[in-house]
């Protein structure tokens, strides 16, 4: 009577009630997890809103743009993700990502460097950055907050000396880095990748559940992995099918592919690496992961270094999707937005707990709200109000959770 | 066997002591922490280590676990003699420790905790099941009860957390484990869990020092008592030959040679 297997119900005196129906997710939420369904729901909420109120919003070219002017913010994203993880905060990622667009149209335009060699350079400059930040914060003990602040300054600045008097610089249209965010993945293929995915997520999860009955553990049955894998199905079907619908040039846009699968690896990393539970040991408990053996300072570097890295990709798709840089590039909102997203999808900005997808849905409800607000002609004023809005909902869920886990734990 | 007082500790216990520490001596700058202490632990024996605030417990907890070395003194470790000038010699050794605060990480599953920072591969990403599996073994060793070792340890009881922590401890199979004040803070129920378990310890013939402030809890569960004051020994007792006023005597300084307190011994 000990074993108690994962779809088993756990004591019913703690069921709050409300929904006594899903005993699973009852008993993540006591521990802290949202999980994602809050923004699902968030995001089909939007849909249903913006639709009836705009008929132009579903349809595949809007929902295609969309989904590239969320594919650069969001790859800042993944690397918020994980300073959040740790519980910090780095608030240079936005101008991190000027810089490094800067770099990159310096080095490929002005200089006539190859560009994979330019954006090369840009995402290791980046990385430095990220790593120098990261020393002087897990090293020298300056708060996070104020290293990266400083960060936030500095890198403008170095941005504006970098691009020169003109403080423009435009790619070509039929460069290499613009190509990037105008190249789509043949429909066909989009469909073969669509089939590989599902059939790759379906085998795991069976070579899994063989593997865990093997070893007599206790195994959900058939069902759970088969409704997971029938839900991937369908919603990577109705993804492409958008894509695919788009009148000229359809297919899977390549930055939104490069996004994704940015979200997809990091995911793997934090869930099924040692790397990974070490950065949510770090961000759980940074004394218990000391006591035992992780070496907190370079799991602390490393991160911030992941995140200059992908503040500089984010910068990149950047330039290719606006074609140029400009003083103002990762300016303005970029910051904000890319640690709206993620807290809204659902990682929480304690420490310890979130995943990879919620830059991608958090970056998904920013977009469609954005994008809707754009299709009804809402000026800016409102649409920052909304927005904010709707991060400081996120941010009270995450507080009341964080509060909850906290009685819910041993008193103290 | 009658209570000895200031005796040396190696010669009251019966069978070969697994650990045995003599003549321990610890300064914090102007503060004498430990001045000539002796303590020595059986395997399959509960010796109960107690005193005030301040009268050097956790001090020497430190010594053994390696975090605070002694300045001197003699550790014997199965009749030889070694040095823990580390964490990690402890470790080696087969000396774990669970501290007060236990040092889980509230967001992880009782696995994750289980193996945090020595977390079984396979191909390069965490082995799961083989984790899982033996952490399961272990905790039916332990005849525990846990409703899944999936949910985030935020989610458990005290005294399941408790659990949590001492089932770590013994992952690396050592021979002598250290408990600092493990009932501190739990409810009836629990308390008598953890003791429990700590009587299962001890029937695995595992050596058991407990810190205890909580008399009921140390008569409970103590083979021998032995008694800190001011950073000296004041006093040892087996279990079944002693009575509770007398070990609060020697706490307290009550009666016995060393109640002309001089001040030493405070942290």
């Amino acid at each position: 009577m000990t074993e108690t297997t994962e779809t088993t119900e756990r004591p019913a005196e703690q069921a709050p009630g409300v929904a006594r129906s899903l005993p699973k997710y009852t008993g993540r939420l006591r521990g802290g997890e949202l999980g994602a369904l809050p923004v699902v729901v968030g995001l089909v909420l939007i849909g249903i809103v913006f639709q009836s109120l705009n008929e132009n919003f579903l349809t595949p070219q809007n929902l295609t743009n969309l989904a590239l002017q969320s594919a650069a913010i969001g790859t800042i994203s993944v690397g918020i993700v994980l300073v959040l993880l740790l519980g910090e905060i780095d608030l240079s990622v936005g101008w991190v990502s000027g810089l490094t667009g800067a770099v990159l149209a310096v080095l490929n335009v002005q200089q006539g460097w190859p560009a994979p060699l330019a954006i090369g350079a840009a995402i290791v400059g980046g990385a430095v950055i990220g790593c120098l930040q990261g020393v002087i914060f897990a090293k020298v003990g300056v708060p996070a907050f104020v290293v990266t602040l400083a960060g936030f300054i500095g890198w403008q600045g170095l941005q504006l000396r970098i691009l020169g008097e003109t403080g423009t610089i435009n790619f070509s249209f039929t460069s290499f880095v613009a190509e990037l965010s105008l190249k789509k993945l043949p429909p066909a293929l989009g469909w073969v990748l669509v089939a590989a995915i599902v059939l790759v997520y379906l085998g795991a999860s069976l070579a899994g559940r063989r593997r865990r009955a093997a070893a007599g553990l206790p195994e959900s049955g058939v069902l759970g992995p088969a409704i997971r894998a029938a839900a991937l199905a369908a919603a990577l079907v109705a993804v492409v099918s958008v894509f695919n619908a788009v009148e000229f040039n359809p297919g899977i846009p390549v930055i939104v592919l490069i996004f994704v699968a940015f979200v997809v690896v990091f995911d793997l990393v934090l869930r099924k690496t040692r790397y990974g539970r070490m950065i949510f040991a770090v961000g759980g408990n940074a004394e218990a992961a000391r006591r035992a053996g992780i070496n907190v300072v370079m799991v602390r570097i490393s991160v911030f270094t992941l995140a200059g890295t992908m503040a500089a990709a984010g910068g990149v798709l950047f330039a290719s999707r606006l074609f140029a840089v400009n003083q103002n590039s990762g300016g303005s909102d970029t910051l904000l937005m890319a640690i709206a997203a993620v807290v809204i999808g659902g990682t929480s900005l304690f420490g310890g707990r979130g995943s990879a997808y919620s830059a991608l849905l958090g970056t998904l409800v920013i977009g469609a709200i954005t994008s809707g607000m754009l299709l009804l002609s809402v000026g800016s004023d409102v649409r920052f109000m909304v927005t904010a809005a709707v991060l400081l909902t996120a941010v009270v869920i995450d507080s009341l959770s964080h509060r909850g886990r906290r009685s819910s734990a041993r008193g103290g | 066997m009658p209570a000895v007082r200031h005796g040396k500790a190696g010669e009251t216990v019966t069978g070969t002591p697994v650990l045995a520490l003599r003549g321990v001596s610890k300064r914090y700058g102007a503060v004498q922490a430990l001045s000539d202490v002796a303590l020595s632990v059986s395997p399959g024996e509960v010796v109960a280590l107690v005193g005030d605030n301040g009268a050097g417990k956790s001090t020497l907890i430190k010594v053994i676990a390696g975090v605070g070395p002694a300045d001197e003194g003699e550790i014997r470790w199965e009749d030889r003699t070694v040095q823990i000038s580390r964490p990690h010699d402890a470790q080696t050794l087969g000396i774990a420790t669970v501290y007060q605060d236990l040092a889980l990480c509230d967001n992880l599953d009782v696995v994750g905790n289980l193996y945090l920072g020595r977390e079984r591969t396979r191909g390069g990403v965490i082995d799961e099941i083989a984790m899982e599996r033996r952490t399961r073994e272990l905790l039916e060793q332990l005849s525990v009860r846990m409703p899944n070792v999936r949910n985030p340890v935020a989610a458990l009881s005290g005294g399941q957390r408790q659990t949590v922590a001492i089932a770590r401890s013994l992952l690396g199979e050592p021979k002598v484990v250290m408990l600092d004040e493990p009932t501190a803070a739990l409810g009836v129920q629990q308390t008598a869990q953890v003791l429990d378990l700590i009587k299962r310890l001890k029937s695995q013939g595992l050596g058991v020092i407990v810190i205890s402030h909580n008399l009921a809890d140390v008569f409970e569960v103590a083979d021998r008592i032995v008694v800190l004051r001011l950073g000296r020994n004041a006093g040892e007792f087996e279990r079944t030959a002693t009575t509770r006023e007398e070990v609060v005597a020697a706490i307290t300084g009550a009666g016995t040679v060393n109640g002309n307190g001089n001040g030493q011994g405070e942290r």
